[in-house]
């Protein structure tokens, strides 16, 4: 043993010696016994420890080498949005009571943690207005993949549907899951919808991968509760601030990206996953999920239950093989709704409204440019590119240029498509600014 | 007297009813465009429910929750298999500077280089910290990285014409994720036995061994926290029958610089970035499970990877991948921390870690092997499983054991699992205890154990300092309350 020392090891040379006596070896090598001879390797290929002050030198240089979008106006979104962060969020996930727990196994010691789980479902139900909730998944992405398995086991049909207007990263979820429990998947187009006997659910976005609403939800829902299959939504949280929940018209299961309630954009993850179903499918849901009890003398207190469904116990034959719930981004998101509130999540949903309908109308004036697509939107809309502007991803590099992060390039979807996402992050002097840029690429075309 | 919501009963109260009509904790900027007409109301929210507190209720709320947690930062923690060990604060930090959390995942590349050249870097660690060939940070979490594991193997035996390999062989002895997820992934469980020295039985994976078995899950060191010395034969009797050998890292953290999975004979592992390379564990999660597989797997990882292109970086798919398991590319925070912890190690820092995991381990062993039964006799690497089966015997349950320890100061460690120990107690100490912290741990399991000859009615009434006593599950179960209801109503 040398005498190297990390500041995240405790035991001295002294304390080894004491400890390999006690144990009765004479060296740590006799521990390692068990790993056969030609198994035990020499030292590790990699780069020399570095020390605190040396580290943060190197991460920061590596930080320095990125431009983070916070420090631009930027009106990119598809599936990840630049919304604002009460700094309330940061100082109670940053509570290292919180952050360095783990499940909550021990109830009598993880009140905390279980309580807040139970708000976190109380919410998810509130704004979803679903019947009963999960502590959280990882993403949008994989809840909306894990809703989709849960179809097909509630109903026995081997056929996954989906609106092409979903998220393609979404549909690519949903296709790795539906690989495993070898289901098929058939993607729809919104007019063109062909529901059959084999059909779980049909899965859909409001508002879609495009920013806007379905023109009829209830009728959907019709349409596919007719098919017997469930009607699963994966909804933009913010916007159910301003807009019907989707259990109000019709859905089964309630899916979403959580990320808008408090967390950074931090490269894609960590995310986190809303799940919300109903009362009936409670026994098939995927995930942790906390209930209410109280102890020999009366008090509240929370506990994990309805556990017969998870991997621990039920192993090959549980609802899912997750374990975590995401819990830091979950308490979030917790953190972030109880400090919006009732007015501040509508206050945030219609700034996001506003503005976006503001910016929309800004660039549908401009020469050559125009809204490609028509509906009720939200805080998304597609641009439709002059041809003279060399396309959405020329438009992007020239807006980059003038220190303006652009859109989302959607051409493979919709001709010269530009998918801009406009929140309350964004102020209208930004807008202008994307606009007088937008107006110069034109060419008056 | 301290303010905020009383002690006894905060449970009772939550947000929703501590607030009052008209407060807020938050401040938006007033509307600076026109404002648009908004839809018909038929398509508006008519209420939301949500609290309406003032911002210093809010605060006092979730600090008086968070007071009712324990957590690495409040003491030992030795929960066995989930490697609870110190979270260096300074990996936070860096994790949360604007140049990476203030990143969209889909902005140009050009102006995500130093996040991507992060990534390179630590999947090439990763390779080379399993000797493997190369390696996905997508999955979110080990169970995904599982699952991700089990369909590549499922795509690429399929590639092969052997869809006719239906069956992933566990062994008894391992973590439920493992046959959930190879049912999830489709594939029929077959459970395969541990031998009487907590091996895998070498005997029954041979006899279970055809050519219907697509791949055998191993974690090694196993839940009993014992190295499989016939590791290298069972590789080689799976490879004969051409079945692969999928490798759960949960225990990664007693062979760092010791023994590389791919020089074992693994075809793919997944690791738990919130245990070996220690980020925080977040109260269940975000945690971060990346795959590493051998070259004949390496075409089949997910979307994306980061590969080299000239001097930069770029987002790349593998020829035959499996497609996408997450919207983006991972728990990029949770890499941050982990890029940390490795910077801050080096090659030598990672061996003293396992030698010190494993020394910690062995000496709990050594100090309570008198009071507690040793269900396999022989030394442990990162994490050693106790029976309670004596104390049992004087009417004592392990799960008192647990609630005892609890008064006493610690965390308790896993109870009940692996599944094929009565009454087990999974105690992991990590590398990051001291001497003295083992030993007050172990007097105080020494002391449970006479309290459960002499005063068992202590024990199995405890815990009796935690700020609640132990929940009726049961009721939870039946009449399971899952959500707050105006009045505090129940479900159904």
């Amino acid at each position: 043993m040398t005498s190297w020392a990390t500041p995240y090891i405790a035991n001295t040379e002294a304390d080894h010696q004491a400890m390999l006596a006690a144990i009765g070896v004479a060296s740590v090598e006799e521990l390692f016994a068990d790993i056969p001879a030609e198994f035990r390797i020499g030292e590790l290929g990699l780069p020399p420890a570095l020390s605190e002050p040396e580290l943060v030198r190197e991460l920061s240089a590596l930080a320095a080498r990125n431009r983070p979008v916070d420090g631009m106006p930027c009106f990119l979104g598809g599936g990840a949005y630049r919304h604002f962060i009460p700094s309330v969020v940061g100082e109670v996930i940053g509570r290292s009571e919180f952050a360095t727990a783990y499940t909550p196994y021990q109830a009598e010691i993880s009140q905390g943690t279980l309580q807040t789980i139970f708000e976190f479902q109380s919410m998810t139900c509130e704004l979803t207005a679903m019947d009963v909730a999960n502590a959280g998944m990882y993403d949008g992405a994989s809840a909306l993949a894990e809703a989709c398995l849960m179809a097909a086991a509630i109903s026995g049909r081997r056929r996954i549907a989906l609106l092409s207007t979903l998220h393609p990263h979404y549909q690519a979820v949903v296709r790795t899951y539906a690989f495993g429990r070898g289901l098929a998947v058939d993607v729809m187009p919104p007019d063109g919808l062909a529901l059959g006997e084999e059909h779980a659910c049909l899965a859909v976005q409001q508002p879609n991968f495009f920013g806007y609403f379905l023109p009829d939800a209830e009728a959907l829902a019709r349409a596919v509760h007719a098919a017997g299959a469930l009607f699963i939504v994966s909804a933009d949280p913010i916007s159910l601030g301003l807009f019907r929940p989707p259990g109000e018209y019709g859905a089964d299961v309630v899916v979403g990206e959580g990320q808008s309630l408090g967390s950074p954009l931090s490269f894609g993850g960590p995310y986190l996953g809303l799940f919300a179903c109903r009362q009936q499918y409670l026994r098939q849901m995927p995930g942790r999920i906390v209930g209410r009890t109280s102890d020999a003398q009366g008090r509240t207190g929370y506990v994990l239950t309805i556990q017969t469904r998870e991997q621990h116990i039920r192993r090959e034959r549980a609802t899912s093989n997750i374990c975590t719930s995401q819990q830091l981004v979950a308490l979030a998101a917790t953190v972030y709704l109880a400090a919006m509130g009732k007015q501040g999540l509508r206050q945030v949903a219609e700034l996001c409204y506003h503005k976006a309908h503001y910016a929309a109308q800004r660039i549908a004036q401009l020469p050559g440019y125009a809204l490609a697509l028509s509906g009720l939107f939200f805080k998304e809309f597609v641009v439709r590119c002059p041809s003279a502007s060399g396309g959405p991803s020329e438009v992007n590099r020239a807006l980059l240029a003038r220190g303006i992060v652009g859109g989302l390039d959607v051409s493979q979807y919709v001709e010269n498509g530009l998918l801009l996402c406009v929140t309350e992050m964004n102020t209208r002097e930004e807008i202008d600014r994307l606009a007088e840029a937008l107006a110069g690429f034109g060419g008056g075309a | 007297m301290s303010g905020g919501p009383r002690q006894a009963d905060i449970g009772a109260r939550l947000t929703f009813d501590l607030g009052k009509a008209g407060r807020t904790a938050c401040s938006l900027p007033p509307c600076d465009v026109p404002e648009a007409d908004l839809p018909p109301p038929s398509l508006l929210r008519r209420k939301l429910n949500l609290p309406e507190l003032s911002q210093v209720d809010l605060v006092r709320y979730f600090l008086a929750l968070s007071r009712r947690n324990y957590s690495v930062d409040s003491g030992f923690y030795p929960l066995g298999s989930c490697t609870m060990k110190y979270n260096p604060k300074v990996n936070d930090k860096l994790a949360c500077l604007p140049g990476f959390s203030g990143l969209h995942p889909l902005q140009p590349l050009e102006t995500v280089q130093g996040a991507l050249a992060l990534m390179y870097n630590l999947q090439r660690w990763l390779v080379e910290i399993t000797g493997l060939d190369a390696a996905s940070l997508a999955p979110a979490a080990g169970a995904q990285g599982e699952l991700t594991g089990i369909l590549m193997i499922k795509a690429y035996l399929a590639e092969r014409g052997e869809e006719g390999r239906t069956r992933v062989l566990v062994p008894d002895s391992a973590h439920g994720t493992n046959p959930a997820t190879a049912a999830m992934a489709g594939f029929e469980v077959v459970t395969v036995a541990s031998d009487s020295q907590g091996n895998t039985d070498a005997q029954a994976v041979a006899s279970a061994l055809d050519d219907g078995v697509a791949a055998l899950m191993l974690t090694l060191p196993n839940t009993l926290g014992l190295f499989d010395p016939n590791i290298g034969r069972i590789a080689e009797m799976l490879h004969r029958k051409g079945a692969l050998l999928y490798g759960d890292g949960a225990n990664l953290n007693a062979l760092l610089g010791r023994a590389r999975f791919g020089d074992m004979g693994f075809d793919i592992v997944h690791l738990n970035m919130h245990k070996t390379f220690s980020t925080p564990h977040g109260g269940g999660g975000p945690g971060s499970g990346p795959v590493v597989a051998k070259g004949h797997l390496a075409p089949y990882l997910p979307t994306p990877v980061v590969a080299k292109e000239g001097e930069g970086f770029v987002l790349a798919t593998p020829e035959r991948s499996i497609g996408r398991v997450g919207a983006f590319y991972g728990h990029f925070g949770v890499l941050v921390r982990a890029y940390a912890y490795l910077r801050t190690l080096g090659a030598e820092g990672l061996r003293q870690v396992s030698d010190n995991a494993v020394i910690n381990a062995n000496y709990v062993l050594a100090r309570l092997r008198q009071a507690y039964h040793l269900p396999y006799d022989r030394r442990c690497m990162h994490e050693v499983v106790f029976s309670g089966s004596r104390q049992r015997a004087k009417g004592v349950r392990t799960l008192d054991i647990a609630k005892r320890l609890i008064d006493y100061g610690f965390h308790p460690p896993t109870v009940y699992f692996p599944l094929i120990v009565d009454e087990a107690l999974m105690i992991e100490p990590t590398e990051t205890e001291s001497k003295e912290a083992l030993d007050a741990f172990c007097d105080a399991l020494l002391a449970i154990d006479r309290e459960a000859e002499e005063e068992p009615q202590v024990v199995k009434e405890a815990p009796h300092t935690a700020p609640i006593g132990r929940l009726d599950e049961a009721t939870a179960a039946r009449r399971p309350v899952l959500r707050w209801r105006r009045g505090g109503g129940s479900e159904s």
